[in-house]
């Protein structure tokens, strides 16, 4: 019997069910910024709309700047590939506070659902794991995404988190996507003031 | 004759220990970069320095995520390239401008005074025309008693105003790459 395929905003309404305020979370562009912005909206969220391959290197560089929150960085499997470099530069950092979970369907969704690498063989968490991250995990039921949440703020990081999600069409929930706001707002939750 | 491969020069130069001292003193933490000559000195520094966390890079651009995610959490960064890289960079450069980032770079020419290496060419060339049509204000530097003002003013414009700069040390600085 094979199970049924998850779904990915009930995948990750299960990861952040228990959110704690101090979780900082970056979503690549494309639909994994439209599951976060579904699964509740937060100050601490910040939404990119572009910049594609750049969600784990930002998640770094707010990570080292706030050794004190745990940042999640949730993206997708063709933004993690376009940015793969950047798992051998986290890894060389060590980030404690750092996790990256990538909701992997195997496909390009945004450009009309075309296989991406990791339908073709790439392995994500073990790549993550060759470059050195401390932990990686490969999920594909809500009660192990459950169970897994608190990884996210055990401060054992860099981790990588596989999500195996279903490639359902999903409707667009949009966040904001004035960028200026979106940061001006983000840094204000962590009480920065705008220049 | 075989080429050989020295470790860089990271001896103290009063003008690269100008840009190290200008980062300091700006508050620069994190230091994104892709190794140059040029650089050697500062990236040495900001190893040395507990204050600092250096980061090494794959490629350019992530570098340019990398700052805007320090901003993010309130800390000051800066990214260390030479010339070649900033075509990486160019569609990352929009991150920038769409959410007013800071991004204080400094690039090394290369490609444009006594260059022996033509592959360095046709990116030195499209430097700054490839950086000032993504919305990077360039300031060009080419003597060495200018380089710690420059890289002030740079880190001031780029943290104060919310603004992309990009600080060129040109070729003629930084001196002749010695090919034997």
């Amino acid at each position: 019997m094979i199970d049924q395929v998850l779904a990915r905003r009930p995948a990750v309404r299960a990861l952040l069910a228990d959110r704690p305020n101090e979780l900082l979370v970056i979503a690549g562009l494309g639909t994994p910024a439209y599951d976060l912005f579904d699964a509740g909206d937060h100050g601490g969220n910040f939404y990119l709309w572009g910049a594609m391959g750049g969600a784990a290197m930002m998640g770094l560089g707010l990570a080292l700047a706030r050794p004190s929150n745990p940042v999640l960085v949730l993206t997708g499997d063709g933004e993690a590939l376009m940015g793969l470099g950047a798992l051998a530069t986290v890894a060389a950092q060590k980030p404690a506070n750092l996790t990256i979970a990538v909701l992997d369907n195997g496909h390009f969704g945004e450009t009309g659902m075309q296989a991406s690498h990791t339908s073709l063989g790439t392995d994500l968490p073990a790549v993550a794991a060759a470059c050195g991250f401390a932990w990686t995990a490969t999920v594909d039921g809500e009660t192990a995404l459950r169970a897994l949440a608190p990884k996210l703020t055990a401060g054992a990081g860099p981790g990588l988190i596989r999500i195996v999600v279903g490639s359902e069409p999903l409707p667009k929930t949009l966040p904001a996507r004035d960028g200026a706001y979106l940061k001006t707002r983000f840094r204000a939750h962590l009480g920065l003031q705008p220049a | 004759m075989n080429a050989v491969t020295h470790a860089a020069d990271t001896a103290a130069v009063a003008w690269k220990d100008a840009v190290f001292a200008a980062l300091k003193a700006a508050d620069v933490r994190q230091i994104h970069y892709v190794p140059d000559a040029g650089h050697a000195r500062a990236i040495s520094l900001a190893h040395e320095d507990p204050a600092i966390r250096a980061v090494v890079l794959t490629t350019e651009e992530e570098g340019v995520a990398g700052c805007a995610g320090a901003w993010l959490g309130g800390e000051r960064a800066a990214l260390l390239m030479q010339s070649s890289g900033v075509g990486n960079c160019i569609n990352m450069l929009s991150l920038m401008e769409n959410c007013r980032f800071p991004l204080l770079a400094l690039i090394t020419m290369r490609g444009e005074w006594a260059e022996f290496n033509p592959w360095q060419v046709p990116m030195s060339r499209a430097t700054e025309p490839v950086l000032t049509a993504m919305g990077v204000r360039c300031f060009r530097v080419d003597r060495p008693e200018d380089v710690g003002d420059v890289v002030t003013a740079a880190a001031d414009m780029a943290f104060g105003a919310e603004q992309a700069v990009a600080v060129l040390l040109g070729q003629r600085l930084i001196g002749r790459k010695v090919w034997k």
